[in-house]
C-alpha cells in the first residue's frame, strides 16, 4: 500500500443477491474444519481404533478370545463384529473425546482467534451462527462414528470375512442383515453422542477456552461412567448418560429390544437439551468484550 | 429527512463498579470524518462495541441510520468496521477469509473480493495464510473486509495503531480516499496527527464522558487565541493591556506579555500602545495545537476550556 494512486472504486451500494443464512455458516464451518489439525486427529482416531483392533485379532488369531465381552467369541468369525466391539469400548473415552475436539472448540476458538467480533458484525443473526455451528459439530460426530464403523466393517471383513454373526440372544444373523444392524447400531449410538456434543457446545460457550471445553467434556463423560460403577448407584444406572451408549445392543437381540433405545432418547434429551439451551442463551446474550 | 449515520443518546456501560462509558451523546452526520479521541481506557472501544452491537448498553441508545444494532444485525446494513485489531482465521488464506466474510455478508458481497483486495493492495498476497501476515497487513485486511459490505458508514478503531510511519501514512491516505468517495467515517484514535489530518469533527472522551464535541477549529477558538507581545516598555504595555477592552488572561512570561484576545481587540491594543509611545518589538499569534487541547481536556481538570460541562459546538446548518 505504498502508492495509492488509483481512486477507490466503490462497488454498487445497492443490496443485490441473497441474504446469508444458516447454510452459509454451516458450509464455511465445514471449510474451516478442513483446515484444522484437530479435525484430522479425531478422524484419525476413528480410523485407527478399528484398524488396531483388527491388527490385534490378526496377531492373536487362533489364540481364542473366550467370552470376555459381548461378541468376543465371534471376533475371528465375522468382520461385522469389529465395529460393534469398537462401539462397546469407544463409549468410555474415545468417541466422547473425538466429538469434543470439535464441539468444545467451535465457539471457544472464535474467542481465542478474536474472530467472534468479526463474524458478529456481518449480516448474520447470532441465532443463525449458533445453528450453523451446532449443525457442524453434529455433522462431525455423525461422520466420525460412521467412518469408524465403515472402516471397522471393511477391515474386519478383510480379516475375518463378511460372515453371519451371532446376536446377543444367540440367534444367527445373516451377513447382509448383520450389516444392516451394524449401521442401525451406529445410528442409535448417535443419540448419546448428540448429548455429549451438546455438553461440548455448552462448555465451549461457557469457558471460551478450547482446551478447557474439550477436557471438560471428556471429564464429564468419565465422571458419569464413574458414578455408574459406584456401589449403591445401581438404581441410577438406567438414567446415566453412559448407560445410553449401550442402547444399540437392543437391536442385536431377538426380538429387538426397543426399551433401552426409547429410554436413550428421553434420557439423552434430559442431558442434551438443557446443555444446548444454556449454550444458546449464553451465546445470544453475551457481551463480546474480548474476541 | 433521513436518519443520521450515528446517533448516540445517553450511552452508559457499567462493569460492576466501573463505569466504562458514562452518558455519551453524539451525532455523526453523513459525510463526516468524525474523530473519536481519548487516551487509552477512556471508553472509545467500549463505545464502538456498543455501536456495532457487540455489547449491550447498560443505559442509553445507539441508532445507525435510525436502527438499533442491539436489536437486529440488520441495523448493520451499510455499516462496516472493526474494533481493536481486526481478526481473521489464521489457517485460512486472505482470499478464503474474505470469501467467508462475503458469505456471511450475502447480497453479492463475494463479487467485491477482488476489488477490496486491490484497494488495500493485498491482491498479490491473496493466497497466503493470514497467520503469516504482519500487523499492518492485517489492518489492511480489516479495511478490505469492511469494504466487502460496500458500506456507507465505516467505524474504525485505531486503524493505524501499531503501524510503522509509512504504514500509518498509507492508512491515512486510504481513509481519506474512502471519505472522498462519500463514506462517513468514525475514527477512534489517540493519534492526534491522524485526527487533525482526516477529521472534520471530533469528540474527545475522558473517563467515559465526552468533554468536547465539535470541530477542531472551534475547539481551538474555544480555547482562546493566544498572543505574545514584546515592547520597548513591557511594564507600561502590561498596564495598557490590563485596561484595554477585549484583552484577557494577561500574564508575563519571561520577557513577554501573554494574553488572549480576538483580532479586533488586538488591533485596538496596537493602536493604544503606539499612542502611548510604547513601540512593539514582537506581536505573535500563538497557535494552540490539537495536542495542547487534547492534553488539557484529557489530563488534570481540563482547564483550557474553563467549562465544567461538555462543550458542544453547534454545527452550522
Amino acid at each position: 500500500m505504498t502508492a495509492l494512486a488509483a481512486p477507490v472504486r466503490q462497488a454498487s451500494t445497492e443490496a443485490t443477491g441473497k441474504a446469508p443464512g444458516v447454510w452459509a455458516v454451516y458450509r464455511w464451518e465445514l471449510v474451516k474444519l478442513r483446515y484444522q489439525k484437530r479435525t484430522y486427529l479425531g478422524l484419525a482416531a476413528s480410523v485407527l481404533a478399528p484398524l488396531l483392533l483388527v491388527l490385534a485379532i490378526n496377531l492373536r488369531s487362533g489364540a481364542g478370545h473366550g467370552d470376555a465381552f459381548a461378541f468376543s467369541n465371534y471376533l475371528t468369525r465375522s468382520g461385522l463384529v469389529v465395529p460393534l466391539v469398537i462401539l462397546l469400548f469407544g463409549a468410555i473415552w474415545m468417541f466422547p473425546l473425538i466429538v469434543a475436539l470439535v464441539a468444545g472448540d467451535i465457539f471457544a476458538s472464535e474467542d481465542h482467534n478474536g474472530t467472534l467480533k468479526t463474524v458478529l458484525t456481518r449480516s448474520l443473526e447470532r441465532q443463525q451462527i449458533f445453528a450453523g455451528k451446532m449443525l457442524v459439530a453434529a455433522t462431525y460426530a455423525v461422520f466420525a462414528i460412521m467412518l469408524s464403523g465403515t472402516v471397522g466393517v471393511v477391515a474386519g471383513s478383510l480379516q475375518s470375512g463378511f460372515n453371519s454373526l451371532q446376536s446377543l440372544s444367540g440367534t444367527i444373523v445373516s451377513a447382509p442383515k448383520g450389516l444392516e444392524l451394524v449401521y442401525a447400531s451406529l445410528v442409535v449410538y448417535l443419540i448419546p453422542t448428540a448429548a455429549i456434543v451438546a455438553i461440548g457446545l455448552m462448555l465451549s460457550t461457557l469457558t471460551r477456552n478450547s482446551a478447557a471445553a474439550v477436557v471438560g467434556t471428556l471429564m464429564f463423560s468419565l465422571l458419569i461412567q464413574l458414578i455408574g460403577i459406584l456401589p449403591g448407584m445401581g438404581g441410577a444406572q438406567p438414567y446415566l448418560l453412559s448407560t445410553q451408549f449401550n442402547a444399540w445392543q437392543g437391536l442385536l437381540r431377538t426380538p429387538t429390544d426397543w426399551v433401552p433405545i426409547i429410554r436413550a432418547l428421553w434420557v439423552c434429551a434430559l442431558y442434551g437439551v438443557p446443555a444446548l439451551l444454556v449454550a444458546f442463551l449464553v451465546f445470544i446474550r453475551r457481551d463480546v468484550a474480548g474476541g | 429527512m433521513s436518519a443520521p449515520p450515528i446517533e448516540v443518546r445517553g450511552l452508559v456501560k457499567r462493569y460492576g463498579e466501573l463505569t466504562a462509558v458514562d452518558g455519551v451523546e453524539l451525532t455523526v452526520q453523513a459525510g463526516d470524518v468524525y474523530g473519536y479521541l481519548g487516551p487509552n481506557g477512556a471508553g472509545k472501544t467500549t463505545s464502538l462495541r456498543m455501536m456495532l452491537g457487540l455489547i449491550r448498553p447498560t443505559e442509553g441508545s445507539v441508532r445507525l441510520f435510525g436502527r438499533d444494532p442491539n436489536a437486529t444485525v440488520r441495523a448493520l446494513d451499510g455499516v462496516a468496521g472493526f474494533v481493536e485489531a481486526p481478526a481473521f482465521y489464521p489457517y485460512l488464506s486472505a482470499r478464503r477469509n474474505l470469501e467467508l466474510m462475503a458469505a456471511y455478508d450475502g447480497y453479492g458481497a463475494s463479487s467485491r473480493i477482488d476489488l477490496a483486495l486491490d484497494t488495500v493492495e493485498l491482491g498479490s498476497r491473496a493466497r497466503d495464510r493470514v497467520g503469516g501476515f504482519s500487523h499492518g497487513m492485517r489492518q489492511r485486511m480489516g479495511i478490505a473486509a469492511a469494504l466487502l459490505r460496500s458500506p456507507k458508514l465505516l467505524l474504525l478503531d485505531e486503524p493505524a495503531t501499531g503501524l510503522d510511519p509509512a504504514g500509518m501514512r498509507d492508512m491515512r491516505r486510504l481513509i481519506r480516499r474512502l471519505a472522498d468517495d462519500g463514506m462517513t467515517v468514525l475514527l477512534s484514535s489517540h493519534l492526534l496527527a491522524e485526527v487533525e489530518e482526516l477529521c472534520n469533527r471530533v469528540a474527545v472522551l475522558r473517563r467515559g464522558r465526552i468533554v468536547y464535541e465539535g470541530t477542531i477549529a472551534e475547539l481551538a477558538r474555544g480555547a482562546g487565541a493566544s498572543y505574545r507581545l514584546t515592547t520597548t516598555d513591557n511594564t507600561r504595555a502590561r498596564e495598557i493591556c490590563l485596561g484595554q477592552p477585549g484583552i484577557e488572561a494577561v500574564s508575563t512570561e519571561h520577557a513577554h506579555i501573554v494574553f488572549t484576545a480576538d483580532e479586533p481587540a488586538v488591533a485596538e491594543l496596537s493602536r493604544a500602545l503606539v499612542e502611548a509611545d510604547v513601540l512593539i518589538r514582537e506581536l505573535a499569534h500563538q497557535t494552540v495545537t490539537l495536542e495542547d487541547l487534547f492534553f488539557s481536556l484529557t489530563e488534570g481538570d481540563g482547564v483550557v476550556l474553563d467549562r465544567p460541562e461538555p462543550l458542544v459546538v453547534e454545527r452550522a446548518s
